[in-house]
């Protein structure tokens, strides 16, 4: 029943559609579609988007290895080497505290009115996304491939049940919450 | 129905109702939560209204064609709940300049939007040449404990710390 759905256009439109009105009516309340606060992450003063971050992982990470567990669910782990995930993730990094949201973000904030996410950020984002196209050829000769380590997981590489990371992974991050909090911050 | 209407929630019922979405697209659609791809197909599509159909013909369309799927409606529901939520606790304004921007750098919209603009290329080609954003990687990869997941967030959060650490504190006032 699930794979029917799954392959079921536009149902799967609207599931897409639902998921984004709950995804970003969350991500208002949670302050993350304001400048203000993303930028305040990036400067180590307001850790509200980490908070957020770290505790969607924890109970999505629980949540999805359940899932799967009960043969409800696929992993979908992205490929990755160093010339791509590396490098674009640090170019990526620039533009993040250069602009002060994220893709998700930046739709949230343009919901709630912020011009500068619509004209600058929107804007921006496809100019930038339009001229990976244009380079994509020769970086995926040169550069994309460069390290390649694949689709794969943590679990994976260490050869053991996911369970076995998904338990101390979760301990260790909700450490982590306890002492930003513990610290006042 | 009170909590529709406060302005802010606190980030771990933030965050764990994020981490229950992610649960249920994994089962009812087989997919991560993610946003960057959206980008790329309206790009693609804007482009194919300027230049044409060979457009789609591109290396890079011919993996993400230029179409409306899943994550692009994904991303039309952010939007759309952001407003709702902004709407419900009445803090839905149009806003030209952040407040924090307008505190270090002048309330001059231009100055920010060119800015910004600059800031959303970067991000736009290194979402991409990253194959992911904060959603696609930073939540989604590393809730699968996905390798890549973990070294793009690591990646995103070390040129976005320096980054905003060298516009805040260097060019301040400058």
């Amino acid at each position: 029943m699930l794979k029917a759905l799954h392959t079921n256009k536009g149902a799967q439109l609207a599931i897409g559609l639902g998921a984004g009105i709950l995804f970003g009516f969350l991500l208002q309340k949670g302050g993350v579609t304001t400048y203000d606060v993303i930028i305040g992450q990036l400067l180590l003063t307001d850790f509200t988007v980490v908070k957020v971050m770290l505790t969607a992982v924890v109970t999505g990470m629980i949540g999805v290895h359940f899932l799967r567990s009960l043969g409800l669910a696929e992993l979908h782990p992205k490929p990755g080497s160093m010339g791509s995930t590396a490098l674009g993730g640090l170019i990526f990094g620039v533009g993040f505290g250069i602009l002060g949201y994220c893709p998700g973000t930046v739709a949230g904030a343009v919901g709630q009115g912020s011009l500068d996410a619509l004209f600058g950020g929107v804007v921006g984002i496809l100019l930038g996304a339009g001229i990976f196209s244009e380079l994509f050829p020769g970086l995926n000769e040169k550069v994309l491939n460069k390290g390649y380590f694949g689709e794969v997981t943590w679990p994976q590489v260490l050869k053991v049940n996911p369970w076995v990371l998904v338990f101390p992974v979760a301990a260790m991050v909700m450490s982590l919450l306890f002492l930003l909090e513990r610290s006042g911050l | 129905m009170e909590w529709l209407t406060m302005k802010i929630w606190s980030p771990y019922t933030v965050g764990i109702g994020i981490g229950l979405l992610s649960c249920v697209t994994f089962l009812l659609s087989d997919k991560p939560l993610g946003c960057s791809t959206a980008f790329t197909r309206t790009s693609g599509m804007l482009e194919r209204l300027l230049r044409g159909g060979k457009v789609a013909e591109k290396a890079y369309y011919r993996k993400f064609s230029p179409e409306i799927d899943w994550e692009w409606m994904l991303v039309v529901g952010i939007i759309v709940g952001a407003f709702l939520s902004a709407t419900f606790s009445g803090a839905f304004h149009w806003e030209w300049v952040p407040s924090k921007w307008a505190a270090s750098f002048g309330d001059q919209p231009f100055t920010r939007w060119w800015v910004a603009l600059i800031g959303g290329v970067c991000m736009g080609l290194g979402a991409r040449w990253a194959g992911g954003c904060t959603s696609g990687h930073g939540i989604s990869g590393t809730l699968q404990l996905a390798v890549g997941g973990w070294l793009a967030v690591v990646c995103f959060f070390v040129g976005g710390v320096g980054t905003a650490l060298l516009v805040f504190k260097v060019f301040q006032g400058g």
